[in-house]
Formats: structure tokens, sequence, C-alpha cells
């Protein structure tokens, strides 16, 4: 019997095309942020909250992951940015390969801010790298404030926690702040700005979060 | 549910490895997979005998190392697995420990039967 030591990544495919595209975005100077949740948290309410607060002359634009329809990509598309969906037909989560083709004609000279919004799943887009500088879980009141302990990986990767429809709070037994206490025991550098994209209470919170990421892209490029 | 993806890595990762091999046939395959891997080591197992099963790698096996979550002490050094988010060090109590590792999803190493 012979044993062959490999020593490498399951996904090693994946993080190299990855790892291309985080060098072609830092060397565009290009901020990307990877949105990820469990569907219907609010992940493109949020993005529309966000772009319709951008002067006309930002240079942002969002790919946005689904298994089925562009609905999300037309919904985004109103705000006048560039919006396109990739529609994955099954798959549960955007990969690297997925993201590299959509961007295939986009100048990435001609960007500053890109989102990328993952299928709507806690579990499996943890697992795959596309190049973002950061990974944004969001989650909503209307779900359990044990997410954060349940699905631990993506809580531990997300730079920020951004807690969604907190105009609910009066309505649902979520304790926001065992949610807080929650994402932390997992991830305890983890940074959290409470939102409500219908009443927009809180968004200036995120603004403030987006801006200084997109500060420390400009001073790094 | 992407284990059936991570499967079809591995199984390619094996393929890969046969192919430079000539004559030789995979038996058995290691992963290593951690706690914040986001990956069920049963699902995987699962979707590794629904992949392999009826084809010519039929009979190779997959073992998955789990790995715990974990940290080391800032004050006195310790590595340790993190229990329950207990972050406390066991040695000497210290609470400032830092992460370290737990989040891998490795191929470990190949077993094949040579000619």
């Amino acid at each position: 019997m012979n044993r062959v030591v490999l020593e490498k990544k399951v996904l090693s495919e994946n993080d190299r095309i990855a790892g291309e595209l985080r060098e072609r975005f830092h060397r565009h100077g290009v901020l990307c942020l990877n949105l990820i949740s469990s569907p219907g948290a609010g992940k493109t309410s949020l993005l529309e909250r966000t772009l319709e607060a951008f002067a006309r002359n930002t240079r942002v634009a969002v790919l946005t992951g689904d298994i089925q329809t562009d609905n999300d990509a037309r919904r985004l598309a109103r705000s006048g940015f560039p919006a396109r969906q990739i529609t994955t037909g099954g798959a549960c989560h955007l990969d690297a390969r997925m993201v590299e083709r959509a961007l295939e004609d986009w100048r990435l000279e001609d960007l500053e801010l890109l989102f990328i919004e993952n299928v709507g799943n806690l579990v499996c887009p943890a697992s795959y790298d596309l190049g973002e500088a950061a990974k944004i879980v969001v989650l909503s009141v209307t779900e359990g404030e044990d997410k954060p302990l349940k699905y631990p990986s993506i809580f531990f990767k997300s730079s920020l926690l951004v807690l969604n429809k907190i105009d609910l709070l009066p309505h649902v037994p979520f304790q926001i702040a065992e949610a807080r206490e929650n994402a932390r025991m997992v991830h305890p550098e983890i940074e959290i700005v409470e939102v409500s994209c219908t009443t927009g209470e809180g968004l200036d919170a995120w603004a403030a979060w987006l801006a200084k990421q997109r500060e420390q892209v400009r001073a790094g490029a | 549910m992407h284990e059936m993806g991570i499967a079809s890595s591995v199984l390619e990762a094996v393929q890969a490895e046969a192919a430079r091999r000539p004559g030789a046939v995979p038996v058995k395959i290691a992963v290593r997979v951690g706690e914040l891997s986001g990956i069920d080591p049963d699902a995987l197992a699962f979707s590794f005998e629904a992949l392999v099963a009826g084809t010519d790698l039929h009979s190779l096996k997959l073992e998955i190392e789990t790995r715990p979550r974990q940290h080391r002490c800032q004050d006195c050094g310790a590595a340790f697995a993190v229990v329950d988010y207990d972050f406390a060090c066991p040695t000497c109590g210290g609470l400032r420990t830092q992460y370290i590792g737990g989040d891998e999803l490795e191929l470990l190493y190949l077993e094949l039967e040579e000619p």
C-alpha cells in the first residue's frame, strides 16, 4: 500500500480563481463585498436602499445570485446602476468561477465598489471564497437569535453582521441583545449594525461602515 | 446542501492523482473537516458513497477527520480545542485566547494499491 500525502485544500481550484479575482479587485481599487443570508432576510432590500442613497456618479455595480429568475437583478437595475443576475440553475451558492464569468465583459477600472449578493442560504456560501474583501451576513429579526450558534461558519467568516427588519422588533419575540451575544460568541471581533430597510433606521451606521471600507481601499490603492 | 459538490471535488482530486500513477488502484482518501468549515461530515460521507457507487472507484473509502475549533492562550501559550464556545484556557484559566484553526476543508492523503 502506498500513501501519498496531498496536503491541499479540497476547494483549491475555487480558491485559485478567487485569488486571481482578489488580485484584480486590488489592482483596480475595487472594494468587493459578498452578502450572505438565509432567503428573505433582506439582502436585496438592503442593496436597494444602499444604491438609492448613492450619488449618480458612484462607480458601483451588483452581481446577484439566485437558483432561478432574474427578479433581483431587475429590482436592483431600477437604481440605474449596473446589476447582473447570476442564475446558478440549482447550485445553492455562488463560486469563484461564476463570478469570474459574470465579470467577463465588465471593465473593473470603471468600478470602485462591487456588491455580490449570494444565493439565499446560510450554509453553503460560507465555503466558497469569491475574492471579496469581506463577507457580510444579514440576519433578520423574524429569524431565531440562535442562528449564529446553529450556523457558526458564516458568522465566523463575516466581518459585519447586519441585523435587519428592526422595525418589526415590537411584534416578534426576537431578543436582539441575545443575537448580538451569540454572534460575538462565535466571532468576538464581528462588527454589528442594526437596520430597518423599511423605515431607514440604522442605515446611517451601515453607510458609515461602507464608507470606512472604501476609505481603506482608497488608502491601500 | 453543497456536500455533493465537495464530494465531487474530492473525487476529482483522487482521479487526478490516480491518473499520474498508471495501474494504481485508489483505496482510501482522507480529508480533514473543521467544525467551522460549514461542511456536515455525515452529508459528505453520504454524498461520496452515492458518487462512487457503480463506478470503478466503488470500493474507494472516504476517511473524514473532524477538527474542532482551536484556540491558543495568549497568557500561557497552550493550544486547545474549544468545546461549547468556552474560550477560557483549560491550562491556566486565561480568558485572552485567540482562534488558530478549525475551518479546514483539506485533502490529507490518498492510499493506493500499486501493481
